[in-house]
């Protein structure tokens, strides 16, 4: 057997363990093993690479660059992925996405450049241009999510006059320039194009709300394997093609799937810049409806004589990281002979799962963790419906007002508990900038202030009731 | 159009029926640990980094190909960590284990 043979036998082998790792990673009880099962698979690939011939049959060069090279970017990966805190995980996967992206660009532009001499034919100048656009996309894509994510600039929309006509320039743009560069073989233009690529990839963004960028970066992730799958054709490698188009494929369902759970359709997601809307929370004080704010000492009562306390927790318990404080809270309760239940909306956090990865760290046992719709059978019989930094997944208007940019999507009947209490930073409406009509209803309580903060005061007011 | 080509889309067409079939049905709960795997796996690009860079004869292609393989590190290595990091929380645990962990935060 020859060594190409052998190579492209492992490649096979590695590919295989790809397949299995997906299959594995949609099932519970066998998500961690498919993650590991991927990363043996990827070492093998990954070692057996080092043994490539290069097409004027030489060995690998540069051996010791491309080893300088892993290993920078594994001290840089692995802190980073490690410590960070677990409420960053949506921005660490973004990250790691874009620079996905970029380097499927990298390898296509390379490689053009590389077989420039030669005269490609004209359909692996295609696959080149292919991966240079949807792989720079991704890269400043992901980007641009990576900030809003983190908080370095605005969560919300940002329009502006014409944005799909400006948009829809830079697409028409970016397909004239491919069929240009087609024609003329111009090194020169694919420049232009990884320009145009990196600006499109931010416009792109920029319309889509801090809620929808988890449904945003799954789409972005799926664009940057079918980059690897054009890289894959480009080099003749099947392994790329093949592990390429996985991602590719099983992105896209991935992300109507995480549309779904929100109530909405991709397009929707991606085109009518949700949230944009602000209503300005001043206004809607002047129309003379006013909110009830409680002290701890007062809920703290309430919750110790209740019979079923049921939690909603949102975005802004993660933030607090007060996971711990409200298991303690919750054991409290259970002592008292309170019973207990957690409420999960698919999209709580900022990504679906997040809210149970987060109470899985603070071990919140499994079968607290009730899904939308036992939640909402529960609440029906719950004395009290404890919303912790969640606003928009229990926003009412969400049912009964046609006219709200959340119309339509599923939400969790918190009002449908004996009494309502919020434990809110401020009056700030949520991510998606819709005022809350439940926070103005009679039996509903605030408590102002950081989720940790106010958990704690409300531990100790219920240790001492 | 050569037998190469027509292979490559042969494969590629296969992998995209693979790709939609294996994840037919997800819980809710695993849709971002099956997002942030399959960021890893198309880290595989870094066999095509290292290719490139195996393959560079002028400076240009070396520091591209260079960039690429750090690229790709960051996204093979770090995505796998991150996603193993996000499942270790789903194991499910003993109720001594559970005490135990408990009892170590605790201090």
């Amino acid at each position: 057997m020859s060594r190409g043979t052998l190579l492209d036998l492992i490649y096979l082998i590695a590919a295989t363990t790809f397949i299995i790792a997906l299959k594995g990673l949609g099932s519970p009880k066998r998500a961690r093993l498919g993650n590991i099962i991927a990363a043996g698979g990827m070492t093998l690939a990954v070692g057996a690479t080092f043994f490539h011939q290069t097409s004027d049959g030489h060995n690998l060069r540069h051996i010791p660059l491309i080893l300088l090279g892993m290993f920078i970017g594994a001290i840089v990966a692995v802190p980073a992925a490690r410590f960070m805190q677990i409420t960053s995980m949506p921005q660490l996967v973004a990250i790691f996405n874009g620079v996905g992206g970029g380097a499927a660009a990298l390898v296509s532009i390379t490689e053009f450049m590389h077989i420039h001499a030669e005269k490609p034919a004209t359909y692996v100048t295609l696959e080149v241009l292919l991966g240079v656009l949807i792989g720079t996309v991704s890269f400043s894509g992901s980007a641009i999510a990576y900030a809003k994510l983190q908080e370095l600039m605005t969560g919300r929309p940002i329009t502006y006059p014409g944005q799909q006509i400006i948009n829809a320039i830079f697409a028409l743009a970016a397909v004239a320039l491919i069929v240009i560069i087609l024609v003329t073989s111009s090194t020169m233009l694919l420049w232009v194009l990884l320009a145009v690529s990196f600006v499109l990839g931010i416009i792109f963004v920029l319309p889509i709300g801090g809620a929808d960028v988890p449904v945003l970066i799954s789409l972005l992730n799926s664009f940057t394997g079918l980059a690897v799958a054009a890289s894959g054709f480009t080099l003749g490698n099947n392994l790329l093609i093949v592990a390429g188009t996985l991602v590719g494929a099983s992105g896209i369902l991935l992300t109507r799937m995480m549309s779904a759970a929100m109530g909405r359709s991709l397009a929707n997601v991606l085109f009518s810049a949700f949230g944009s809307v602000v209503t300005a929370t001043g206004a809607e004080r002047e129309d003379g409806r006013t909110v009830r704010s409680g002290t701890p000492e007062d809920i703290g009562v309430l919750l110790s004589y209740s019979s079923k306390v049921v939690i909603i927790p949102g975005y802004g318990l993660a933030v607090a990281q007060a996971q711990h404080v409200i298991r303690e809270l919750a054991d409290e309760l259970e002592a008292k002979g309170v019973e207990v239940l957690y409420a999960i909306h698919p999209v709580a956090g900022r990504m679906p799962g997040h809210m149970n990865v987060l109470l899985a760290e603070a071990n919140i046992p499994y079968e607290k963790l009730k899904e939308m719709d036992e939640a909402n059978s529960e609440l029906t019989t719950a004395d009290v419906a404890l919303v912790v930094g969640a606003n928009d997944t229990v926003n009412p208007s969400a049912k009964t007002d046609p006219g709200s940019p959340i119309y339509g999507m599923p939400i969790i009947n918190a009002g449908d508990a004996e009494n309502v209490v919020f434990l809110k930073r401020s009056m700030r409406p949520g991510f998606a900038g819709v005022e809350n009509d439940l926070l103005f209803d009679p039996k509903t309580v605030l408590l102002f202030g950081d989720a940790k903060d106010t958990l704690t005061k409300l531990l100790a007011a219920v240790k001492s009731s | 159009m050569s037998n190469a080509i027509l292979q490559y889309t042969t494969v590629f067409v296969l992998s995209a029926f693979v790709g939609i079939e294996i994840i037919a049905k997800v819980p809710s709960i695993l849709h971002t640990p099956l997002m942030s795997g399959s960021n890893a796996i198309h880290g595989v690009i870094l066999v095509g980094a290292m290719i490139i860079l195996g393959s560079a004869t002028t400076s240009a292609e070396e520091v591209l190909g260079f960039l690429a393989v750090i690229l790709a590190t960051l996204n093979v290595v770090g995505g796998f960590v991150v996603t193993d990091r996000m499942l270790e929380l789903f194991k499910s645990k003993s109720p001594s284990a559970r005490k135990a962990k408990t009892e170590g935060e605790g201090q």
